[in-house]
């Protein structure tokens, strides 16, 4: 073997050495909650998860208890069901709004068009922690707090500014030809915005739907303020970290739960992945 | 023009009529009006079934704002205002968005700004007390120095790590299959992840076996098992580390597809002129991918910068690991000191905003 060649392939083991035991590393610890989630409490207290890697096919070890325990008896169950009706809605309602708003902001003439659009941009840097304690206050006012449909709306508030730029970056950007076309058929604002403009920029909204579904099924910080702990309304987030608080030792319930607060997430990551990148990288921009 | 077939029948004709549609759309706005308000009471009712009360609510939330919209424009174009009505349509498109914004952020913004000039209760005004309060109490220059390392070292390191895994996995043919793996970690939330590294920090006294992975690892080699997030020399950087597992996969991924956008010839070229693949990366990778760094490295620093999940689910602050997102939950909601909560909101804002405007104007610059 010439010397090249040896440099060579020592340089691509190298590489390929260095990138299995990165990916090996980086899945480890999650990998070890699903191994863990499988086994019996006693169990889990006594050794270590990778001990069953040595004889992983004795099945009396491997029990679908935690899971049961979890969903049925320690409110995560309904939280998951809680989860999914804040997060559709949260979802639905803001890229709704924004879309109608960057239709119009892209294609309507009115007044103070450029100056209402410039501070709807410019409300991407405001934190949502500026708004927690004036918006607590007028829901308590209105009775909205600790109610689904109050964190829709709160959902909807904070996402909007960066729903609305993305949307607006992309209807824009759509033939004029067209939509000028169609206002000679007859075709009036509503109708082209729902037959032509939401089909055609069905990307985007993909993108950005993905990016909100995910945001808001893995917020904590809104609904701890706004939804609660009480289990009626609880989301997974919060359950989960009440159960962290509360049974903190007990590690069968708490890797059950933590897995079942990613089922979803993981489902729209491995069916989606490529809208699921595109939208997060629009999505760095929130604020 | 679509509404052509309908006008033949019977119910076309109906339908056609003025009347019978202004009524129908004001009718139907009204009761999306009403529904929203009786769902109050129907989806906090616990002896509602959830069989029931999940698909009613989430079919409430997505078609009641259709029919708002719906409603509305309809409304305006049957209403008999002439020209008018051309002029308030825009009003019915961005109205609602506008209203929206106004009520979540920019009322908000205002009263937190006047709450951070005022005492626990809003009651007094105190001028920069609370701002005073919040740069020399020690507990909070903990956390403002623990921001400090956090932005340094998960941005830095994620950062670097991302960029070096992904000229890494750009040689590998497996290249999707190892992205994804590193990636994945994006997609859950960081309770999720607290849980997972929960677990990996897991500690019992020594002599007891360990189920933690690191202090099993620790006890294999000989040493004492350690209180990962207990030990102020290590919990801060324990907490640290779960940031970094979470951002990484996203830096390598928008700086791998940035990687792929650089001329191979321009690679190539370098290298056949005797350039070392060190040079390569220094003289040419980074430079060509500065944007990129760039914008990746803000949005880290934001998210970094209002994390508050993994401290209130890990530590929740103890043991010198304070931040100023967790501190601001804290003294908003636990001891219910409005102003000192809004002053962090405020120094949270501040900071954000210039990394926000890096970032937003960094990002214009790469898409034009």
């Amino acid at each position: 073997m010439s010397n090249f060649v040896m440099k060579r392939w020592l340089n691509r083991s190298f590489v390929h050495s260095a990138v299995i035991i990165i990916c090996f590393l980086w899945t480890l610890p999650t990998i070890g909650v699903l191994i863990s989630s499988f086994r019996a409490p006693n169990d889990m207290r006594s050794s270590g998860w990778w001990t069953t890697l040595a004889h992983p096919f004795n099945f009396t070890q491997w029990t679908t208890r935690n899971y049961a325990d979890v969903i049925t008896s320690n409110g995560i169950g309904s939280a998951f069901v809680n989860t999914l009706v804040v997060t559709i809605p949260a979802t639905v309602i803001p890229i709704t709004v924004a879309a109608f708003a960057a239709y119009a902001f892209a294609w309507m003439r009115f007044p103070l068009r450029d100056t209402a659009f410039a501070l709807v941009v410019g409300l991407m840097v405001v934190p949502l922690q500026m708004a927690l304690i004036p918006v607590l206050r007028l829901y308590t006012r209105l009775g909205l707090n600790g109610s689904f449909l109050g964190i829709w709306l709160a959902h909807t508030g904070f996402g909007l500014p960066m729903a609305t730029y993305l949307l607006y970056s992309y209807i824009s950007q759509l033939p004029r030809d067209l939509l000028e076309s169609a206002f000679i058929d007859g075709a009036s604002h509503f109708t082209a915005f729902t037959r032509l403009v939401v089909p055609l920029s069905l990307p985007a909204i993909a993108s950005f739907a993905i990016f909100q579904f995910l945001w808001v099924w893995n917020d904590l910080l809104i609904s701890l303020v706004f939804l609660g702990t009480s289990k009626d309304v609880a989301v997974l987030t919060s359950a989960l970290s009440k159960l962290v608080g509360s049974k903190g030792q007990a590690w069968h319930l708490l890797t059950a739960g933590a897995f079942v607060s990613m089922l979803v997430p993981l489902v729209v990551f491995f069916s989606l992945q490529r809208y699921f990148v595109r939208g997060l990288l629009a999505g760095s921009v929130k604020g | 023009m679509q509404r052509r077939w309908r006008t033949g029948s019977y119910v076309g004709q109906l339908w056609d009529s003025r009347q019978l549609r202004l009524i129908f759309a004001f009718a139907a706005v009204t009761a999306t009006l009403l529904i929203f308000r009786w769902s109050l009471s129907f989806l906090r009712d616990t002896d509602t079934p959830t069989a029931v009360m999940m698909p009613v609510a989430i079919g409430l939330g997505v078609v009641g704002v259709w029919v708002l919209y719906w409603g509305t424009d309809t409304l305006l174009a049957l209403l008999p205002l002439g020209r008018l009505s051309d002029r308030l349509r825009p009003i019915v498109f961005v109205g609602p968005a506008l209203a929206l914004l106004g009520v979540f952020l920019i009322y908000p913004t205002i009263v937190t700004i006047w709450m951070s000039l005022r005492d626990a209760r809003s009651e007094n005004f105190v001028g920069l007390e609370n701002y005073r309060f919040a740069f020399t109490n020690d507990e909070l220059q903990t956390a403002f120095l623990n921001n400090l390392v956090w932005l340094v070292v998960v941005t830095g390191v994620s950062v670097a790590l991302g960029l070096l895994i992904a000229v890494l996995v750009d040689r590998v043919r497996y290249e999707a299959a190892a992205k994804s793996l590193i990636f994945l970690p994006m997609a859950i939330s960081f309770v999720g992840a607290s849980v997972i590294w929960k677990f990996m920090y897991a500690f019992q006294p020594a002599g007891r076996p360990q189920i933690g992975l690191l202090n099993a690892l620790v006890v294999a080699g000989g040493g004492e098992p350690v209180g990962w997030l207990i030990e102020r020399q290590f919990n801060t950087f324990a907490l640290i580390a779960i940031m970094i597992w979470l951002q990484t996969g996203f830096c390598l991924v928008i700086l791998s597809a940035a990687l792929k956008a650089i001329p191979k010839e321009i690679l190539d070229a370098a290298r056949i002129d005797g350039a070392s693949e060190t040079q390569v990366f220094l003289q040419i990778i980074i430079p060509a991918l500065r944007g990129t760094l760039i914008t990746v490295g803000t949005a880290v620093l934001i998210a970094v910068l209002k994390v508050f999940d993994i401290v209130y689910v890990m530590t929740n602050g103890q043991y010198d690991t304070e931040v100023v997102a967790n501190r601001m939950y804290a003294e908003m909601f636990k001891y219910k000191h409005y102003g000192r909560g809004s002053a962090l909101a405020v120094i949270l804002l501040l900071a954000v905003v210039p990394v926000m405007i890096a970032n937003v104007r960094s990002l214009r610059q790469r898409r034009s």
